[in-house]
Order: C-alpha cells, then structure tokens, then sequence
C-alpha cells in the first residue's frame, strides 16, 4: 500500500469553513421559538440555605419559568461516578458527585441554586438578580493543608473528615534501600496547576420535538456518546431517542469532558418539560467557577541515591486538592503518582496520596491531567541531587533513563486506566542528546553563561524529560462508508476540538482507499453518525479512534477488490487502488471508478449474494489493552532580570517521541499550544483564592493568559518509536508540551540566579514570587 | 428599558435594519439578530478579541460596544473577507498554509484584528507583529504559527512585483 498520506504534513479539511466564519459552534445554534437560561449560583463557598425566593424572578416580564431543587422531584440526584477508583488494593474512597441545584447547602463558589428561563438571555440574567437566596455562612474549607486538621469543617456532613480518598502505591521496598543510600534529599514541593480557559465558553442547547419524540441536543463536550447514553437514562428515553452534536468546540483541553455537569442535566429536561428549545451558553465569569479546574497538590519527597548519582528509590506522600465533589475520581492523583517515575528506572517506590474536599471548584482533568505535579517533583529532586553530587543534569539523567532493552518495562503499580503501569516502548537518551545539542548544553554552560554573568547578565538553562502515558482504553470505532459519488464518509464518535481530525483521519483512509484527501468527509461527535465510543480525552483521539478507522478502512478496501475483482474479471492481488478508482496493473484501460463500484454494489434489482454485503461500507474497532507511553525532552534558555524580576526566554527546545506521526504539521501544533499552556502553568496563571474560599481574580483580566508576546518561537524535533501495540504505531501527543514547562522554568531560572543560591521548589512562579523567594533566602542566609 | 430603537448599519457592503435594545451589545446582535455568527464571544470583558470586527476599517470589539451605536456605521465581519466566489482572502490563506488555527474560535478576531494592521505595517518586523496579536488571546496554537502565516504574507506581497 502506498502511504502518500500518512506522515505528510496535509493542509487541513476544516480549515475554510473556519476560516470564513462558516463552522457550527454551540452558540451559533438559533432556533425558532428558542428559551434562554440564566443560572442563579452560590456567592459563598460554604453555607447552609435558608430559603429561596424565587416570586419576584418569576413575575418579571419574559419569564417562562424558575426552578430550585425543590422543583427538579425525583429529576434530583447527585451525578454518576464518572471514573470508579482502579484496583489499588486497601484504598479508600469516599463518593461524592455534584447535584444539578443546591438544596441545603452550598459547598462552592459558582455552584447552581436556580435557573432561570426567558424570552432572552439578558431578561434571564435581569431575573437571576430578582432571586433571594438567605444563607447562614459557614467557615470554608480553603487551605489544602488544614482540610484534614480536626478543627476542618467537614463539608459533606456524612462523612467524618474532609478525606476524598487514601491509596498507597508501592513497589520494591523503599525503607529498606533508604538506610543502604550513600545520598537522600527531601523536600516540601508545591504545584498548583490552573485552569483550561478554552476560547470558548461552555454551553449546550436542547430541542424536544414533541412530535418526533426526539431530543436534540448540541453540547461542548469531549465525550457526546457518554452524554447520549447518560441523558437517555436520566430522562426515561430510548437512547436512539436521544441526539447529542459536539459540533465544532472551541478547545476542549479536559474539563469539557466532565460529565455531567449540572447544566448539561437540566437544559435538556427543561426543554421537554416546556416543550421548546432552550439555550444556555457560559459567560467567562461563569467559566471561572463552573467549569472545573486542576489546582494544587502538596508533596513530602524524597529521592535516594548512589554516590555516582544513581537512583536507589523515591518516597512521595502528597495532599491533592479535590474540591467539593469528585466525580472524576481519582484520574489527577494516580497520573501524579505514576508519571513521577517519568523516563526513569527507579527500583523503589512508596507513594501515598490523600485527595482531599475542599470549598472549591471540581477538579478534573486539565491537559497533563496531573502529570505535571509529579514530573516537577522527579525533576526537581534529580536537578537537586545533580547539584550535590556535582555532576551534570544531563549526565544524571543520561544515568537514570531506562534503556531499550528494558521494554516493555513494568513499574509495578496500577496506572489510571485500571491496567499496570507498563511501558510498551521508549528510547530516552537519544531525545535528551538531541535536545541538549540543538539548545547547545554544554557550550552554552561552558562559554555562554559566564560570559554574560561577566557582561552583568543573568542567564540560564535548563533541561527536562518526561513520559506521558497516552492512547488509553477502552475502545473506540468508525464507520466507513464509499458514496456513489465516490466520496468516503467516515464517522467516529469522539468529539474534536480543533486537532485536526478531520484530516488525519482523512489521511488514514485516502492511503487506504486510494482516494485523496479532500474527498474524505469525517464527520465526529454526531451520535446520529456514530453510537459507539467514549471521548476525545488523554492524548487518545489519533491511538483509539485512528486505529479503529485505519480497521474500517481496511474493511472497506477488502469489499472494495472483492467487488472490483469479480466486476473487472481480475485477481483481487492484480488490482491497485488509485485515484479514486480501481485498475488492474498493466491493463490500464480495464478500471472502475469507486463511486460506479458503490453503485453495483448496491443495486435496486437483482440480488446482493450470499456472503457479501450491500455497499461499500465497514465498521470497526479498536480496544488497546493499556495505554502506549510517549516521552520527551524540553530544553529552555532564560535570561532574568534580577530588579524586576521578569524572564524572557531566549530559545525553547522540543524533542518529542509519540512513535510514528500521521501529520507534522497538526503534531508541531499541538506541542507549540501545550508549551504555551505550560508557559502559562508556570510563570502568568493562577487561582488566587482567599481564606474564605472566594476566588479573587475571575476574569481574564486578572488570571493572566500568555500573549503572542509571552511566548517564544518554539524549536521541535523528532524522534520516532514506533508502539508495538497499535496497528499504526502511533502515540498520543495532546499534552506532552504542558507536561515538564514548570519543572523547566524553575530549573532555568535557579541556574540564572545561581548567585543567589535559590531553589525553587513551587509552580506557578511570577516576578513577584521570584523576588519574594530571593528575599527570604537571603534574610535566612543573614540568620545563620 | 425595553424601548427598542430602529438601527441601520451596513455591514459587509450589504445594508441591514433592524430593532435593537439599547443595552444590546453589538457582538449579540451581530450573532443572535442578523446571524452572522462567525464573529465570536470569549469573554464579554474585552480581553480575548475573539469578537473583533472592523468599525469604519478599525478594529474593535463587539462586546464592547453597544449595537445602537453601530447605527449609520459601516462595518466588516470574517463573513466579509472571502472574496464572492468563496476563495479565501489571502490573510485567510496564509492562515491555513501555517497551520494558524486549531479550534479556530479565536480565528475570526485574529483575522478581524490582522487587517488594519497590515495595511498600516506592510514591513513589520516579528516583534511587532507578535505586539499586533498580543491584543488577542489563542489557547491552542501557542502563536507560533500565526507569526508565521503573517510573515508569510507579508513577504509574498513584499516580493510581489505588483
């Protein structure tokens, strides 16, 4: 088969329509007839509900309705457990799930009390303020640290403590090889991660068509099929009953696949109760607080080493702010848990989180989905250890990597898709030799950098690695489908949110068919299309469903030279696929187009044979039985401004390995848009919140997104190892450039400012922070 | 507070009339009234420039302005930028040769922005290209590749010999 497609950097399908302002987003759905909904939500982070008077929003002018819990009856109830906890033997897990209204307390900020429904939004919103909620405050649950103190409130009056969950994970036996370590260092490490603010805000519109019995619905999720199925269950329909379009989605990036949020339980129940199509779109402020969030985790580390630099073991206890429900169970903390042993082999392992509630926003998956937290931990400890041992921070992690023959290589505890932490493949140390040679490493450490400390410069570098396990389970499918136009339509379930499926998708199927690529529709997250799948989510989209519609296209192809062989009177192993059409070799004048074969292949009279089917169509799946672990090197030059405090980056280096790569150009996209999100991570965002739970800085004047100005041209390079366990040896790549940017920024910056013997130990940094730290290290140098 | 006022604006060279509230922003009426939905709303503050669109060949932000006062005035959407035939604007173009868009929410107020500007700055160097985007927020792309179509652009039309 010939792959003129598949590893090309192919312009995009859906670029024109978004381009001319032609795309269907969420928002952009208008209906006749169309209800719009405004929520009324908790100004307390914690509180008991007195009462509600809702009289006045219901009298004002271009109101149809106001409902409270109270009017929801038997609709009430607390959501799904999205993701049970894995297997982890002796864990604890206390389920909470979020409610769609408050009823007699509120736990956080943002949290919905009433919804209101009118004419327009702007009557909605009028009405919302009409709307009395009386409320005893309570003390909040703001501090990660003090949550599980005995003086805590204790948010969910069932339970006996703020405790969300408790698992241990270990391997090898870290105690005993602590006491044969010739080196341990330990420490108190801090990371906060912030929030996805994708571009758009969320929203979803429901049409019950009373006379169809159906139920449409347009909905910014990651995961249309879940919300399908979900919403038929709740709502007493047929699933088939039930449509949910993820259309075109302003960036998804994680919370937009939590399910179900309150909205999206509501806004379809209350169309079919007032019979008309209601529209509730998200304002920013809104996104502040109803959508979730990732936030912070405390970790107590330490690593254990050999004189030469060796890694004997790591001992990691950590806090992991849940906030006030945890329908996503335990996803973020077992990410943190299992990515902190990273590239690396580490014989020992103790690891024991707590995640903890907290009167605060949901956290759920946000792009790294907790990665980050313990990439920083490892790295920074290594980057520690490199410094007292004196030895270099490549060579210390040149010394550490697992090498090739190691795979695949079993870290010997469960991963968050339920399946081992293995390894399928990896190749570390090129990367890391890549990286450092492109950034310069050693020139820039040797010539460089002292020359600029000379010129009254401070300059820095840094290198990091990291791994990223992608491409998890359960499954995903596709249904193909050749049209008598000879046009190839291809349906899959997950949702897109601007990486390119519809033509890396099309680039599977072209090479396969034989057809070029703007001939190829994908249609994703119409459940009228495709029914069966879960969601775009953990750099899975090109492992799952690309391995699904590379199985269906090749279902496809197989009918198609079954057909063209008997209609041409050729061998099926003498016919080529080419150009929309089938030949026999050698014989040029001897082919049939696609579109004519679709048509014999599904006639109006005679008989479709025994054995065949009608059409050119396949569908089919793909379950991988564990996720595939792609890996990378991030290298930065800085230079600090020790007055202001202020880092500009000087270069930025990538070198990834997601195995074999359908199309450079979207991946290089995708690393540049998560170095961005990492860029953000770790120097302009953060939640500040204060000691009663309010966050102080809901708008995106004040949590500061990167600009064109804050990030810097961004150098990427490849290497390819390819997954043994795909068909297509393909490894997710979604989030692999916001995974290791903090533990690059702290380490850079630490080497700009080495005269000030900092070590920076916490993410997000700023300048502010910077001088704070330099500061107190010098007031505790002063001290002692 | 419901008075509504009888607006007339001409908008991609086509005249629209139509009621609006007062206190009806001119990014929800573009949207919800006339339907020219391609223009966007990402925060309703004024920070993410999503909803940029041209006021008399200036870019500003539709959530930032009411629709009355949009009346007499002659504005440009991204409806607006392809030529009749449907080929792209050649800013549009440069946008999908660079890989300049992902989710593409954003796209349209990039666009939108981008044009004045590059009358204004047909020689702009990198530094103040990237200031011309910093006025707009992208979560997807990093920017990279938006500096880039706009390089390119610029040194196609410089190299033009028209």
């Amino acid at each position: 088969m010939a792959t003129r497609y598949f590893g090309k950097p192919i312009k995009r399908n859906e670029d024109p329509r978004l381009l001319k302002g032609q795309a269907l987003f969420v928002d952009d759905v208008n209906l006749p007839d169309m209800l719009h909904v405004a929520f009324v939500r908790s100004d307390y982070a914690h509180a008991k509900i007195k009462s509600i008077d809702v009289s006045a929003a219901r009298e004002r002018e271009g109101v149809v309705a106001v409902y409270t819990a109270e009017d929801l009856g038997d609709y009430w109830q607390p959501g799904p457990l999205l993701v049970p906890p894995p297997p982890i033997a002796g864990l604890t897990f206390n389920q909470k799930t979020q409610v769609p209204l408050a009823k007699d307390r509120l736990k956080h900020v943002g949290e919905p009390i009433a919804v209101i429904v009118a004419a327009s939004r702007y009557i909605a919103e009028d009405a919302a303020e009409d709307v009395i909620v009386d409320v005893e405050p309570l003390e909040a649950v703001a501090d990660l640290e003090s949550a599980l103190s005995d003086e805590a409130p204790v948010i969910h009056e069932d339970l006996d403590s703020n405790l969300s969950a408790h698992v241990v994970q270990e391997k090898g036996n870290y105690a005993k090889i602590r006491a044969q370590a010739d080196v341990l260092i330990k420490r108190r490490i801090f990371y906060d991660h912030g929030i996805a603010a994708a571009m758009e805000n969320r929203g979803i519109v429901a049409h019950w068509n009373a006379k169809e019995q159906h139920l449409k619905i347009w909905d910014t999720t990651q995961a249309p099929i879940p919300i399908q199925n979900g919403l038929a269950a709740m709502l007493g329909l047929s699933e088939s009953q039930v449509q949910v379009v993820a259309p075109f989605i302003g960036g998804g990036f994680g919370p937009k696949i939590m399910m179900f949020y309150p909205e999206e339980v509501l806004i379809p129940w209350i169309s079919m109760q007032l019979q008309r199509p209601v529209k509730w779109i998200e304002d920013r402020r809104e996104n502040f607080f109803a959508t979730t969030h990732e936030r912070s985790q405390i970790h107590d580390s330490e690593i254990a080493l050999t004189r030469d630099g060796k890694v004997l073991g790591v001992q990691d206890v950590f806090l992991h702010d849940a906030g006030a429900y945890a329908p996503y169970g335990l996803t973020v903390p077992i990410n943190s848990q299992c990515t902190l042993l990273g590239p690396y082999d580490v014989p020992n392992y103790y690891s024991e989180f707590k995640a903890v509630f907290t009167n605060k926003t949901i956290v759920t998956p946000y792009r790294g989905a907790g990665r980050q937290h313990g990439v920083f931990v490892m790295e920074r400890l290594l980057d520690l250890a490199a410094k007292q041992l004196g030895i270099d921070r490549v060579e210390i992690r040149r010394r550490n990597y697992l090498t090739p023959d190691q795979f695949p290589h079993d870290h010997e505890i469960v991963y968050q898709d339920f399946a081992p932490l293995v390894y399928d493949s990896g190749n570390y140390q090129p990367a890391l030799e890549r990286a450092a040679e492109m950034i310069g490493f050693h020139d820039f450490i040797k010539n460089d950098q002292p020359a600029a400390r000379t010129a009254g410069r401070h300059l820095g570098i840094g290198i990091v690695s990291y791994v990223e396990g992608t491409g998890i389970g359960p499954y995903e499918g596709a249904r193909i489908k050749v049209d008598a136009s000879g046009k190839v339509n291809v349906a899959t379930g997950i949702g897109t949110q601007g990486q390119g499926h519809f033509t890396s998708f099309a680039q599977i199927v072209a090479d396969q068919l034989g057809v070029t690529v703007d001939n190829v529709r994908v249609v994703t997250g119409d459940t009228c299309e495709f029914h069966w799948g879960t969601g775009t989510f953990a750099s899975r989209g090109a492992v799952v469903a690309g391995n699904a519609i590379h199985a269906a296209a090749v279902g496809v192809r197989k009918k198609i030279l079954k057909h063209a062989s008997e209609h041409l009177e050729a061998a099926e192993a003498d016919l080529v696929l080419d150009n929309g059409a089938v030949h026999v070799k050698g014989v040029p004048q001897k082919s049939v187009s696609l579109g004519e074969l679709a048509r014999i292949s599904n006639p109006l009279r005679g008989a479709v044979k025994p054995g065949m089917e009608p059409g050119l169509e396949s569908t089919d799946y793909f379950g991988p039985e564990r996720g595939t672990t792609a890996s990378g090197v991030h290298a930065m030059i800085v230079e600090v401004d020790p007055d202001a405090m202020m880092v500009e980056i000087k270069r930025f280096v990538v070198v990834h390995d997601c195995g074999k790569v359908i199309n450079p150009m979207i991946l290089e996209g995708q690393i540049h848009g998560g170095v961005a999100q990492g860029i953000g991570n770790s120097f302009y965002e953060e939640l500040v919140y204060d000691e009663g739970g309010q966050l102080l800085n809901a708008s995106l004047m004040d949590y500061l997104l990167p600009t064109a100005t804050d990030v810097p041209h961004i150098e990427t390079d490849h290497i390819e190892t390819p997954s043994p366990l795909n068909p297509l040896g393909v490894k997710g790549a979604g989030e692999a450039g916001a995974i290791p940017v903090g533990a690059l920024f702290a380490q850079a910056i630490e080497d700009a400012l080495s005269d000030y013997d900092l070590e920076i130990l916490e993410i997000p940094l700023s300048p502010n922070r910077l001088f704070e730290l330099v500061h107190m290290q010098a007031a505790t140098k002063q001290e002692s | 507070m419901n008075t509504q006022i009888e607006i007339s604006v001409k908008i991609n060279g086509k005249q629209y009339s139509a009621a609006a509230e007062p206190r009806l922003l001119l990014s929800d009426f573009l949207r919800h009234e006339l339907g020219l939905t391609g223009t966007h709303v990402g925060c309703e503050h004024g920070v993410c420039g999503a909803c940029t669109v041209l006021l008399n060949g200036e870019a500003v932000r539709s959530c930032l302005m009411f629709a009355v006062q949009a009346d007499g005035q002659d504005l440009l959407t991204v409806e607006g930028l392809a030529a009749a035939n449907g080929d792209l604007h050649p800013l549009q173009a440069a946008f999908r040769e660079a890989h300049a868009l992902q989710c593409g929410f954003c796209t349209p107020g990039f666009l939108m922005s981008l044009l004045p500007f590059l009358q204004d700055k047909p020689d702009a160097s990198e530094e103040e290209i990237r200031a011309a985007l910093s006025g707009n927020l992208c979560r997807c792309t990093g920017y990279q590749n938006i500096v880039k179509a706009v390089k390119m652009l610029l040194e196609e039309s410089n190299s033009d010999p028209a």
